[in-house]
């Protein structure tokens, strides 16, 4: 029991990163069409922004409010200047430009913060351990778990209720049409990759006290949110979110129960998501 | 006539360097050189499916990788046999790409972009994770390099001149096949599938066969280019299937040009020599590299030599004052 709940808890965790990641990745792609390598690495930025900020005032909670609008801010110059000029060329142009950006940015980190990893203490009131069945469990993580759902539940109400979100299901349904009833399509796909972006850099923040920060958690990262978002199936949110417990709990219960094939795993059911249901589970059919 | 000759000449001087290179160059430059053979045909492999056939695939690595860990294994457990350990590569990846390619030509564009990812990092993972048979993350060494056996000539290939010529040969006769193939009606099919698969398959074509076709010709050179890569660093190594060594095929393809035949090849050596001058003042050459990949991306994506010849091809064009 003890195992398994330590499991549950740690797949949950992991899965609720891996959701904060994947939505704004599948948002991007729903709208612009754009699959963003880079994405990792904005999410890495977030992380190692709230630490210089931990660093300079102490404070957890500074480092995630301020961090994440810096990411986003360096992802409006990203789509304005370089995006914006492939829209409408080769797929494979975008892949390829946000692949050299990842390259730079992964690379850039090392430049200024090291090779090193770090460690970010958890903020006060969320140290320590709670003991749950004799079993001591660090509380930050249960407070990643519990934030999971809730963060689900704000996006949902965004999309749901308010304008910018039915914009951008709007877009990501029909962009002509949107554009057509007069929705100012550039902006919205700077703000889009803005968001996706700051999404991104709150789920790096978050990351900070939970993993070492160091220069691969972006590489890593953006290959496991890649599988999330195409076994959810491209574009859909509800899909990031299944996607996402799935390939956290997979992680989680395979490191216990499969640790030879473990780090297989999650190919192997992206082979197999796509070759039975190749939109994802959650894909629309065309 | 002009123009003709100074295509000859285009041709001709890279090759005549080539032969000549290990006359004059010092060890180490030959090293480098045998290196970015090497690399040049995997990039070239990579380029038939990007450049050619529009499927842009990040787990060329992967079957790279498994050709020297084929070679190798076939070192260690078979006969202690150059021609035997080429062999078991080139059955071994031209299976392998099979098996991967069915799966992964079904779709195109992002997804099998992700599809090839998630394949090769499935053999990553078999070579990382499968300790009695490679080595996991020590990688597979400590085989002796056997003589290159030529009928009439025999000679050691610890000796880097020998391993140079060997390295050459085995790329020329890559790339011819390259060369054939791409001029040939096959190939002609392989860029209008680039171009538009819908049409292609309206007047009849097998889109998933030819791009199969495409995969597996694809895989066995770049399973070619592992062993080569394998046997001159005298281990294979799990990091050689990692997505990450896809992603250098792409950058030199990027670099060199995918249009263009020969594109990933000078883009590897632009790799090489750009690495070398600036590894030389910072470690953190990837900052650079991912710079300049941006910059070629948005203002030249025809990539060095795909500008250079089409700069080439417009002058000769203009009509002459």
């Amino acid at each position: 029991m003890e195992t398994f709940l330590a499991n549950l808890f740690n797949g949950l965790s992991w899965g609720m990163l891996l959701f904060l990641i994947s939505i704004g990745l599948t948002i991007i792609f729903g709208v612009m069409g754009v699959l963003n390598f880079a994405h990792g690495s904005l999410f890495m930025l977030g992380a190692y922004l709230c630490m210089q900020f931990v660093r300079w005032t102490g404070s957890f909670w500074t480092g995630l409010l301020l961090g994440p609008p810096l990411v986003a801010a360096l992802a409006v110059a990203i789509e304005r200047f370089f995006l914006r000029p492939l829209y409408g060329r080769d797929v494979s142009l975008q892949l390829l430009l946000t692949f050299g950006l990842m390259l730079f940015l992964d690379d850039g980190v090392r430049l200024i913060w090291g090779a090193a990893y770090h460690v970010v203490q958890p903020p006060d009131a969320l140290s320590g351990s709670v003991a749950i069945f004799s079993q001591s469990y660090p509380l930050y993580r249960l407070f990643l778990v519990v934030l999971g759902p809730l963060a689900g539940l704000a996006l949902w109400a965004f999309f749901t209720f308010t304008l910018w979100g039915k914009l951008l299901r709007a877009a990501a349904m029909d962009r002509q049409m949107a554009e057509i009833v007069g929705v100012r399509v550039p902006v919205l796909f700077t703000a889009v990759f803005a968001f996706g972006a700051w999404l991104a850099a709150v789920g790096g923040a978050l990351a900070a006290p939970h993993q070492s920060v160091g220069p691969a958690m972006g590489e890593r990262i953006i290959i496991e949110s890649f599988i999330v978002v195409v076994i959810g199936g491209m574009g859909s949110f509800p899909g990031a979110f299944v996607g996402a417990l799935i390939l956290g709990l997979l992680n989680s219960f395979g490191t216990t129960f499969f640790p030879q094939v473990q780090m297989a795993l999650p190919y192997i059911l992206l082979a197999g998501i796509l070759l039975t249901r190749p939109r994802g589970l959650f894909g629309a059919e065309s | 006539m002009k123009p003709r000759a100074g295509t000859l000449f285009a041709a001709a001087a890279p090759a005549a360097f080539l032969l000549a290179a290990p006359f004059f160059l010092s060890t180490y430059w030959v090293m480098i050189l045998t290196e970015i053979l090497t690399m040049s045909l995997f990039a070239m492999s990579f380029n038939l499916l990007f450049g050619y056939t529009g499927l842009l695939s990040f787990g060329q690595a992967g079957i790279f990788g498994a050709g020297g860990y084929f070679a190798v294994l076939s070192l260690i457990h078979g006969p202690s046999s150059l021609w035997a350990a080429f062999a078991a590569a080139l059955l071994g990846s031209a299976f392998l790409s099979m098996i991967i390619g069915w799966f992964c030509v079904r779709r195109d564009e992002i997804y099998f972009a992700i599809l090839t990812l998630g394949f090769g990092m499935m053999l990553f993972t078999v070579a990382h994770n499968w300790r009695s048979l490679t080595g996991g993350s020590d990688g597979l060494g400590g085989f002796t390099l056997p003589p290159l056996d030529l009928l009439f000539w025999r000679g050691s290939l610890a000796d880097p001149r020998h391993f140079y010529f060997l390295v050459l040969g085995v790329v020329f006769l890559g790339a011819l096949l390259l060369y054939r193939m791409v001029h040939s009606p096959f190939g002609l099919l392989l860029r209008s599938i680039r171009e538009n698969t819908q049409r292609l398959s309206f007047v009849g074509a097998d889109v998933r066969a030819v791009r199969l076709c495409a995969f597996v010709v694809a895989g066995t050179l770049a399973g070619l280019a592992g062993v080569l890569f394998a046997l001159f660093n005298r281990i294979a190594s799990p990091e050689m299937l990692h997505w990450s060594f896809s992603g250098k095929a792409v950058l030199m393809t990027i670099l060199g040009g995918s249009g263009v035949l020969f594109g990933p090849a000078v883009g590897a050596a632009i790799f090489y020599v750009l690495e070398h001058v600036i590894t030389a003042h910072t470690t953190n050459w990837m900052v650079f590299l991912g710079a300049i990949l941006v910059v070629l991306v948005l203002a030249f994506p025809r990539g060095v030599l795909g500008s250079l010849l089409h700069l080439a091809a417009r002058r000769r064009g203009r009509p002459r004052p």
